[in-house]
């Protein structure tokens, strides 16, 4: 068991979790993520590491609620635990001085990069990051973000908030503006994520993206997280999950998401329906 | 009685849930013999002279005497003979390919020239370990003092838990680190309920702690924890971290949806607890399902999609039907569920709709050319022979590599081509002194009784490391 000792609503839906798990905490590096068990019965699902306390020995996880898990997740408390948490997994991102580092993020995919976003400041790179949301409300750690950022720029989709537009509008105009960039970090939803990786790619950009896909063991035993890259098959929790974005085949990705979509919305829709069930019960008569 | 009277002693028949009723849950299909089957079972046995049966069994455990004690009904004296040699009879008793090991060399089954005639020597070892399970009559034994040496046990599999098992009776400290939440390895998630009730692999496990192993779970060695740390605070070290990689096919279609490695599959139906329909780890429920392969992984893939609802179940193997290596009483419970099989089939691709999902297989009919390294005859495609096959599930069960999680934290460590760690033979200690190796992570994928023997013979090895190395020799 590893106990919540803080919690901390980031958005709606997003909550940033801080979990006593010192051994991970004192092992982790940017890029790396977690794969927890919210129950003894639960489903295990990975999580990426946003940021360590290794003095405090905790582990800080931002995550949305989508389905039955993550809103299971959701429910607890600072002081309550959850079952399981094992890590760190997959390999670290490859943290350089390369000069300028673009770090382009995406929803909850902003999560995730901010450690690395981290990584490249500390390491002595220009860092520019260019953050998306569909809507200002739904913009998460841009805090975090610009504190290891030398520019940011903030893209969403209705105009609530900076720029108008998504991210590849902005990552072109930069690019086009006659900035010049080594390396180009994508993390985002997959679509983003291709949509941008193919971007960077007619730019000229290296890049590379990490990848999300269903897993199960996390340690290279089932093949369930297998992606295809450069025409070989990946396991994306042993020799990912990030990758050289240019070469990942993006549709097949997004199609394994899939899988379980009519599972996970009877999955999720029987969990409300228990919570609802639940709090209809506690109700005072 | 004697030997004539004995041979002319039919086998006693294995009480089993009846297969129409067998495919709807996930419980034992074998229900185990009673004391009195086991006696008469046990009245088979020619006590033979030169006990070739022992000489088939991997790791020589003492049959014809612990058959005696059946005879005698000395429960107590037939599961300590075992012990001597096999720390998981109630797990041996049930997965050994025992009618190519021990039964293969019974006497009684060649008098008759079948070896579905041999004492049934798995099913009586079964018999035992389930009475010590079922009576509590598990020994708890006199642990000595400690050595104050410690071992790191990388693997929760049988090898991990024989090497655990032997070094704790000596004295030493064992700690024993599993990557996933639940201990077993393989007998854990990759074998399925309704063949080894996970209930006795976590006996066993809780039977060990009792002894004072200790077992840290969702602990990845070369992640959680590094191996120049475990070399630091270990005096030796076992590595037992199996042939968990999935092989797939390299054909197309491999990524469409509804495909799987027979290791997901089994993992999600096992470990996740898929089967019940009201788990939070999802698996795909569909009517008709390939499975690609011939052993018992593929056998094991093939019966619990059955229990979870299939209507159509193929097995597709490339080989014959001589040449399947699977367990024969897998092989027949899989036939009598109403799985089909097609032999001399390979496929070329797996192909989809335009969603994404799985539709059928395109196979080429194969035949028997030379035999191979293996010793098997090698199948060849026969031009211009391909059929088309429907699935809306297809399940790729065609073997398991060395798990390279371990190999790629510790370099240095010698590895051979296949990527198994390279070990002496006599030791199983590695190019690395103090570090020792064994089951699948050496051998590829073998077997549950391989593992053990290995796990023992480093066992001993890893004493005498321990003992004879001066002061505070790391490895
Ligand atoms: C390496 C990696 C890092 C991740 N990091 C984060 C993070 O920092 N924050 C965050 O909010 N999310 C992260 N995710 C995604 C997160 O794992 C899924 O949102 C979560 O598993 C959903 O579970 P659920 O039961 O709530 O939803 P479900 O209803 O089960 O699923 C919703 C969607 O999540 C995906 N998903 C479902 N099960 C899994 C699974 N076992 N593994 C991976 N994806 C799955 C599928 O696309 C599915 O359609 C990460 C995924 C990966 C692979
Ligand atoms: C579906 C299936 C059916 C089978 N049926 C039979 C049968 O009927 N009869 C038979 O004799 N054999 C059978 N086998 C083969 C048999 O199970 C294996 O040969 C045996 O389990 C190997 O034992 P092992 O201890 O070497 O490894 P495993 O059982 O594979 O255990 C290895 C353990 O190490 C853990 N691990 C790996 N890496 C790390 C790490 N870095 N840190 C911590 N832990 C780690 C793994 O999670 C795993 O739990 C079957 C195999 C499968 C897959
Ligand atoms: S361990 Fe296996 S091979 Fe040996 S006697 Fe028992 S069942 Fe037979
Ligand atoms: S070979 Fe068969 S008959 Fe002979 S001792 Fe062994 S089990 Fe008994
Ligand atoms: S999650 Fe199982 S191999 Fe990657």
């Amino acid at each position: 068991m590893n106990t919540i000792r803080a919690r901390e609503e980031l958005g709606p839906n997003v909550t940033r979790y801080v979990i006593e798990a010192p051994v991970i905490a004192a092992h982790r590096k940017p890029g790396q993520f977690v794969i927890i068990r919210v129950t003894d019965e639960g489903e295990r699902i990975p999580l990426t590491i946003a940021d360590v306390d290794v003095a405090a020995g905790t582990v800080s996880l931002i995550v949305q609620s989508v389905g039955k898990t993550t809103r299971q997740m959701a429910l607890l408390k600072a002081g309550d635990a959850i079952h399981d948490i094992v890590g760190p997994l997959g390999k670290p991102t490859h943290i350089q001085h390369v000069g300028t580092v673009l770090c382009v993020g995406g929803g909850i995919g902003i999560a995730p990069l901010y450690p690395i976003a981290k990584g490249m400041k500390e390491a002595g790179n220009h860092v520019i990051t260019i953050l998306g949301a569909r809507t200002r409300d739904l913009l998460i750690l841009e805090d975090d973000m610009r504190r290891f950022s030398d520019e940011t720029i903030v893209m969403t989709d209705d105009g609530s908030y900076g720029t108008r537009g998504v991210v590849t509008d902005a990552v072109r105009s930069l690019v086009h503006g006659g900035t010049h960039v080594d390396q180009a970090v994508i993390i985002g939803p997959p679509l983003m994520m291709k949509f941008t990786s193919l971007l960077t790619s007619e730019l000229g950009v290296p890049a590379i993206a990490s990848l999300n896909p269903i897993m199960v063991d996390g340690t290279g035993m089932c093949g369930a997280c297998r992606v295809t890259v450069g025409g070989q098959l990946k396991f994306t929790c042993v020799d990912g999950p990030e990758f050289d974005a240019h070469q990942v085949d993006w549709d097949g990705l997004i199609l394994r998401l899939g899988m379980y979509r009519a599972e996970e919305k009877a999955a999720a829709e029987r969990f409300d329906h228990e919570c609802q069930l639940h709090r209809a019960l506690e109700e005072p008569q | 009685m004697n030997a004539a009277q004995r041979l002319k002693l039919q086998p006693v028949p294995m009480p089993e849930q009846e297969p129409a009723e067998r495919v709807h849950n996930v419980r034992e299909v074998p229900l185990g013999f009673t004391p009195a089957m086991a006696a008469q079972e046990a009245e088979r046995c020619l006590h033979c002279a030169d006990q070739p049966c022992v000489k088939g069994c991997p790791v020589g455990v003492q049959i014809p005497d612990f058959i005696a004690a059946i005879e005698k009904a000395d429960f107590a004296a037939g599961i300590s003979i075992i012990k001597q040699t096999n720390l998981l009879p109630a797990v041996c008793g049930r997965v050994c390919p025992q009618e190519s090991q021990c039964q293969k060399a019974c006497t009684v089954g060649r008098a008759h020239r079948d070896v579905g005639q041999a004492v049934q020597i798995g099913q009586l070892e079964r018999f035992l370990a389930d009475w010590e399970r079922e009576n509590h009559a598990q020994i708890i034994p006199q642990i000595p003092p400690p050595t104050g040496k410690a071992v790191a046990v990388i693997g929760s599999g049988p090898a991990g838990l024989t090497v655990a098992g032997d070094l704790i009776k000596l004295g030493h400290a064992v700690t024993v680190f599993e990557a996933l939440h639940k201990p077993g390895g393989v007998l854990g998630y990759g074998i399925p309920e309704f063949r080894l009730p996970k209930e006795i692999v976590y006996a066993e496990v809780s039977y060990l702690s009792r002894l004072g192993v200790d077992f840290r779970y969702n602990t990845v060695i070369g992640k959680s924890l590094t191996l120049d740390e475990i070399r630091h605070d270990y005096d030796a070290i076992f590595i037992g971290s199996g042939a968990g990689l999935p092989n797939f096919l390299g054909i197309p279609g491999e990524s469409l949806l509804g495909v799987y490695s027979a290791n997901e599959y089994l993992t999600r139906a096992n470990l996740m607890h898929a089967y019940d329909e009201h788990a939070d780890t999802p698996i795909l429920r569909r009517d008709s399902v390939v499975v690609l392969g011939g052993g018992n992984v593929a056998m094991d893939s093939a019966r619990t999609a059955l229990r979870l609802g299939a209507r159509k179940v193929s097995v597709l193997y490339r080989r014959s039907e001589e040449e399947m290596p699977a367990r024969r009483e897998e092989y027949h419970h899989a036939l009598q569920e109403g799985v089909e099989f097609g032999f001399l089939q390979s496929p070329i691709e797996i192909v989809g709709d335009a969603q994404g999902w799985v539709t059928g297989l395109t196979m080429q009919q194969m035949q028997l050319g030379e035999p191979d390294a293996s010793g098997r005859r090698r199948p060849l495609p026969i031009p211009g022979q391909v059929t088309n096959v429907p699935a809306e599930l297809v399940i790729v069960a065609i073997g398991n590599a060395p798990n390279p999680l371990i190999p790629a934290a510790l370099p240095g460590l010698e590895m051979n081509k296949h990527g198994g760690i390279v070990v002496n033979e006599e030791t199983m200690q590695t190019s690395i002194p103090g570090i020792f190796a064994g089951g699948d992570i050496v051998l590829g994928s073998a077997t549950v009784i391989l593992a053990m023997g290995e796990g023992r013979k480093a066992a001993r090895a890893i004493h005498s490391w321990l003992t004879k190395t001066a002061g505070d020799a790391r490895p």
